[in-house]
């Protein structure tokens, strides 16, 4: 079949080449006219590859970016855990004391440590949160008091990255981990007491000052706070403003003045907003600081002006003669604008506002100015409680160098991408399905 | 083509008397006076920019969205001036028709098209008496028996024959007295045009129709009153059949033989 069409091809091109036709490049001869035309098609075809390699560096840049992302990151979705024999011994439980729990149990493991920093490091190789964990373990199964159960329980931020590291083989930067450490783990692993897991605790948790316990849940529901405020507040003013100005208000020098500062509020550093809900939201109104609410609010006048400028560009791209043509069936101005160029308008708008929204989930700076840079560790209850966000959570962990934590930090940026990349999705859907073309 | 009515009857639906209008300073209407009668086809003809369409657009006050735009003189409906401040442009528009040079059904189903005029003004009680009048007027076009079958498609995937048609019907549907057509023909091929001039003679017998063309031969086909715009004056108006045959004024006898326009 392929020899076929290659023949068929290879006839179609030798008539073409035959028949000298002016159309084929090959055929120009050296005559002024026909330079004229191979000149013009050269410079074609250096705009076109000039295009394409523009196009291909970008791509490197981000992909190379993206990669290096995704190989920090990807380990932070493991931890490693120990299985742990705990001994839950009645009187210890009696008097709540896990931390000698946990402290009994690894001595079971390793007998033969004696020495006092010796064991200072053994007790390290679990997380330092294991006796709550132990202990709520035990509230659920009461019938275990008095029994040795096996436990997974999650190893220390620095055991679980050697642990990867080990498995990928770069051993040698093991981080803070003392030989004897290195050796328990080898260990460990061989009597298949060390596993790496699913990290579901970074999912779940909020932050925490153990690298192997904060998670990311925290401040995305207080992203996800955040931009509620945002929508309920930026999306009917922002439309609102755009359908007066664009359809009802009188062009004037008051309105150009408006439009002019509307498209400069566009342009505004996004910390000066931060700024301005500082001084606004939090010193004047005593709003509460580092909330979900300032946090929105500020959120919102900064995707205020581009949600106008998105509105009015949709509302002027619905043709005039459809506004003439329902203005003509007798229907009032309100009623052309809500029964028909709205209408028109709303997935272009419902685009540009997604996108604004997509803006506002990736907003840093201006969040840091109202204090929604906080270490927080509960998971937000309300839109008044403190809270923060994603990208700021990324800040955060970013600031601490401890190994556990730049995994930590690249997982929550790849969770911000992949948040970010499904808002976008939804904007393109929308357009794509009520799209109205004219 | 189409059976030429005899002017029976002195029977004046509109009536402008020194209709004057200003784009800010340029004046584009020197005081016009016309008479529409009712019941019959009254093409408005004339070179581009002679003013045929702000006269039009005058009949139905849609001059009021022009920015800039102002006019002097008087426009009667049925003996009332519908510039006074009392009139209601909403009432007006609903008994002042208008279809557009090019079709622009709403892109709403064909349905919506049709039944969205007698909506805003409250024509029908309940679902089945707008069911019975949007399938009359589309029937009334000349429609039905195409698009029966889907009602809920939208209105822009007809051809453009058939939106303007769809126009049409919509401009109907409000019952209106008089309807207004700005060179509805003017986007559509031979055979479309054709149906829309079949239509207007049809729709003669139950409204007033004004109609700007730019074609003689389909000004004398589907009307029987012609007036003859040059400059933002009517030089000569009256009997299709007496314009086109013995013209008084020698610029209109130089326009419909083609001289200039």
């Amino acid at each position: 079949m392929t020899k076929f069409f290659q023949r068929r091809t290879r006839i179609a091109m030798d008539r073409a080449k035959k028949k000298k036709s002016p159309f084929l490049y090959k055929s120009y001869s050296s005559k002024p006219k026909h330079k004229r035309i191979r000149k013009r098609k050269a410079q074609e075809r250096r705009f076109k590859n000039m295009g394409f390699i523009a196009i291909v560096i970008s791509s490197l840049f981000l992909a190379s970016l993206l990669w290096n992302v995704f190989m920090t990151g990807k380990s932070a979705f493991m931890e490693a855990q120990i299985l742990l024999p705990v001994k839950f011994d009645s009187a210890l439980v009696e008097s709540e004391d896990y931390r000698d729990i946990v402290h009994n149990s690894l001595m079971g493991l390793f007998p033969d440590v004696v020495k006092r920093s010796n064991k200072r490091a053994l007790f390290s190789m679990v997380s330092r949160n294991t006796h709550n964990e132990l202990q709520s373990y035990i509230e659920e199964n009461p019938q275990f008091i008095g029994t040795t159960q096996d436990v997974w329980v999650a190893a220390s931020s620095a055991v679980s990255v050697f642990y990867k590291r080990h498995l990928y083989e770069q051993a040698e930067r093991g981080g803070k981990i003392v030989p004897a450490e290195a050796a328990w783990i080898t260990e460990l692993a061989r009597a298949g007491r060390m596993e790496l897991k699913f990290n579901a605790m970074f999912f779940k948790n909020g932050d925490s000052r153990e690298a192997e316990q904060a998670g990311i849940l925290a401040s995305t529901i207080g992203s996800f706070f955040t931009i509620l405020v945002c929508i309920v507040m930026a999306f009917p003013l922002g439309v609102a403003t755009a359908i007066y100005l664009e359809e009802f208000a009188k062009k004037n020098w008051f309105t150009d003045f408006i439009e002019i500062n509307i498209n400069n509020l566009a342009a505004v550093p996004s910390i000066i907003f931060g700024l301005l809900g500082l001084s606004i939201y939090l010193n004047l109104f005593g709003l509460p600081r580092s909330s979900a609410l300032v946090g929105g609010m500020v959120l919102a006048l900064l995707i205020l002006p581009v949600i106008v400028i998105a509105t009015r560009n949709s509302l002027r791209a619905v043709p005039p003669s459809i506004r003439y043509a329902a203005a003509a069936l007798g229907a009032t101005p309100t009623q052309v604008v809500f029964h028909h160029t709205l209408i028109y308008a709303l997935p272009g708008i419902m685009t540009g506002v997604i996108l604004s929204i997509a803006r506002a989930f990736g907003e840093t700076a201006p969040l840091l100015m109202i204090g929604m840079v906080a270490f927080i560790a509960d998971i937000p209850k309300t839109i008044l409680g403190p809270a923060t966000t994603l990208p700021v959570q990324v800040y955060l962990w970013s600031n601490n160098p401890e190994l556990g934590f730049v995994e930590k930090t690249a997982a929550a940026i790849m969770v911000l991408l992949v948040l970010m990349i499904l808002i976008n999705l939804l904007a393109i859907y929308i357009r794509k399905k009520y799209e109205i073309k004219w | 083509m189409t059976k030429k009515k005899a002017v029976s009857n002195d029977n004046i639906r509109m009536r402008t008397q020194g209709l004057s209008v200003f784009y800010n300073e340029a004046q584009a209407l020197f005081d016009v006076d016309l008479d529409i009668r009712a019941n019959t086809v009254t093409a408005l003809i004339g070179p581009s920019g002679c003013g045929k369409s702000t006269f039009m657009r005058c009949l139905n006050r849609m001059n009021d969205y022009v920015e800039g735009c102002r006019v002097t003189g008087k426009v009667r409906l049925d003996g009332f001036n519908i510039y006074k401040d009392s009139v209601d442009t909403i009432l007006l528009r609903q008994k002042v028709g208008m279809v557009f040079q090019k079709p622009n059904p709403f892109p709403k189903s064909i349905y919506e098209n049709v039944a969205y005029g007698p909506k805003i003004h409250h024509l029908v009680n309940n679902k089945d008496e707008l069911d019975a009048l949007v399938e009359k007027t589309l029937k009334r076009v000349g429609l039905w028996d195409e698009v029966y079958d889907r009602l809920l498609a939208p209105g822009t995937s007809l051809s453009g024959g058939q939106q303007q048609r769809l126009c049409i019907a919509r401009a109907i549907a409000t019952k209106p007295e008089v309807v207004l057509m700005d060179e509805p023909c003017s986007a559509l091929d031979p055979i479309a045009t054709a149906r829309i001039e079949e239509l207007i003679a049809e729709l003669e017998k139950k409204f007033t129709i004004v109609i700007i063309t730019h074609s003689m031969q389909q000004a004398q086909r589907v009307s029987s009153h012609t007036a003859f715009f040059h400059l933002g004056r009517i030089i000569e108006a009256g009997e299709t059949k007496k314009i086109f045959t013995e013209p008084e004024h020698k610029k209109t006898r130089a326009y419909i033989a083609g001289k200039f326009g």
